[in-house]
């Protein structure tokens, strides 16, 4: 199958750092890939490639024709005190999909009545993002992401501001829209993430890709990736490492 | 009543109001953006940095306007990139223009020979000069901005809010951003000779912050703003006139009356 996105031997810094070296990456319709990794180690960076913010130093991105990104960026990265009203935030996804002097179309306000409901704002069209908690700004911005129709759907730290309630929803949605799109998230949880993505990338300056949502300590130690080991069972639980002078 | 009516008779007071009504259309407009993108700051260095151009044009014998008007748009532009590419900061960069675009101005203004009576109207304001030519200036920078508002707002608000989000979908945002640098730059100049340098400003934020404080949408903000603008400049107008005080001043203390009400209403609610 065709990638939407592959990035090769990708070399990028930020601020005059060099934060990623000789990175590969390639994603398919239909994968979901976790990205987890130190803060510092280059997540940020990396998305900020593939949504072609920043030009790499070397190394190519191929993007196909098809492609097709829905964002949802940090929420703290966004100024909540701005006058505009959720319809309009949403609305502004629209650009992936169509022409800038298009109008919107029929399509597009069944598509954001839908969305809304979905979030349970509906009706509040007109409601400034400014009075909205942190959880509900949030969803606002993945239907902002939504309603292009994407193929890849990018999520920055979905889960910061997101309330438990509207957490487990949110997986379960984006276990659903996986059956229409790539999706590729970033998150520093990595109890949660390993339990909705099919598979791993751990970013830590160099990139080590993990072919399942399993997480290993060999796998760990291996990539030298400095998180905290997870894995599965019947209670949601976390295994630390023993102490060294047990 | 009928002082009334021979003061409107007077072109000096009529072509007033004109400019007074037309640069708060324009202000309205550009300082809700402006304020939306919390560019206050950018918008004071380059209105100051103006005077550079100022000076230099009046030293040439050229006009203060078009000197200022090309050292403002330079600027605007010089911020926009250097913001973009980094390595000054943004706050650094916006100083440092704002005190040596004075610099060049004052340098130049004692260099010209002779008498130079309108140091004080480029700092303060001259509405009673105005000329025919300021207001149609003024009425095709409104005009623009009214239609730049209708046709294009849903890009503008999608740009003025998430820059980084309109550009991965596709919208040309660096093209837009320097063009609406432009634009407020040759807004603050043709405002110049209404509020002065040093007033102008607050004609762009006062009326903005405002109607922030009820709207609620950017589009609500510009027209509250350009309505409470018009009446705060009008209104101030009018009091310089008779209290024979400096209109931009009196203008500001409206501005600012009517600020405070609002806040005072909303506070009450």
């Amino acid at each position: 199958m065709k990638p939407l996105i592959e990035l090769r031997n990708i070399k990028a810094s930020y601020d005059r750092h060099p934060v990623l070296q000789d990175v590969n990456l390639s994603i398919a319709e239909r994968d979901f890939v976790g990205i987890i990794g130190p803060n510092g180690g280059g997540k940020t960076t990396l998305l900020k490639v593939m949504l072609d913010l920043l030009p790499p130093i070397a190394g190519t991105v191929t993007r196909s024709k098809e492609l097709r990104i829905g964002y949802l960026p940090q929420v703290n990265n966004i100024d909540k005190q701005f006058p505009i009203t959720i319809k309009d935030v949403i609305l502004s996804g629209r650009y992936a999909q169509s022409k800038w002097w298009h109008k919107t179309s029929r399509q597009q306000i069944n598509k954001l009545n839908e969305l809304l409901e979905f979030i349970g704002l509906k009706g509040q069209h007109n409601t400034p993002i400014g009075e909205l908690s942190g959880g509900q700004m949030q969803r606002v911005f993945l239907c902002r992401a939504l309603i292009s129709d994407p193929n890849l759907l990018i999520l920055d730290e979905p889960n910061t501001y997101v309330d438990k309630t509207f957490e487990a929803s949110l997986y379960n949605l984006l276990g659903e829209l996986n059956d229409k799109m790539a999706i590729v998230l970033v998150s520093h949880d990595v109890g949660t993430i390993s339990s909705v993505v099919k598979t791993i990338a751990c970013v830590n300056g160099g990139l080590h890709y993990h072919a399942s949502n399993k997480i290993t300590n060999e796998v760990l130690q291996s990539y030298n990736c400095p998180i905290e080991l997870v894995t599965h069972g019947q209670v949601p639980h976390r295994v630390l490492k023993h102490h060294d002078h047990e | 009543m009928s002082e009334l009516i021979e003061l409107l008779s007077f072109r000096f007071f009529t072509n007033a109001l004109w400019a007074a009504l037309l640069s708060s259309l324009v202000a309205g407009i550009v300082g809700s953006y402006i304020v939306a993108r919390r560019n206050v700051f950018i918008s004071g260095g380059i209105t100051h940095a103006s005077f550079g151009g100022m000076g230099i044009a009046y030293y040439l014998g050229l006009s203060p306007f078009l000197g200022a008007g090309i050292f403002a748009v330079l600027a605007a532009l010089g911020i926009e990139w250097s913001s973009k590419r980094g390595g000054i900061r943004e706050d650094s960069s916006i100083a440092i223009l704002w005190s040596l675009g004075m610099a060049i101005g004052i340098l130049f203004v004692f260099l010209t020979p002779g008498y130079t009576p309108n140091l004080m109207g480029f700092l303060f304001g001259d509405i009673l000069t105005v000329q025919n030519a300021d207001l149609w200036f003024l009425l095709a920078i409104a005009v623009l901005c009214l239609l730049l508002v209708i046709f294009f707002y849903p890009v503008i608000l999608s740009i003025a809010f998430d820059g980084e989000f309109a550009k991965v979908s596709g919208l040309p945002v660096q093209s837009i951003k320097y063009i609406s640098a432009v634009i407020v730059a040759i807004a603050i100049v043709l405002s110049i000779k209404v509020m002065g340098i040093i007033l102008v400003l607050s004609l762009f934020t006062l009326p903005a912050a405002a109607a922030n404080l009820f709207a609620k949408s950017l589009d609500k903000v510009m027209v509250g703003a350009a309505l409470i603008g018009i009446t705060g400049s009008v209104s101030g107008l009018f009091i310089a006139y008779y209290l024979d005080l400096p209109s931009g001043a009196t203008i500001i203390f409206t501005l600012t009356i009517i600020f405070v009400l609002l806040k005072i209403i909303k506070a009450l609610r």
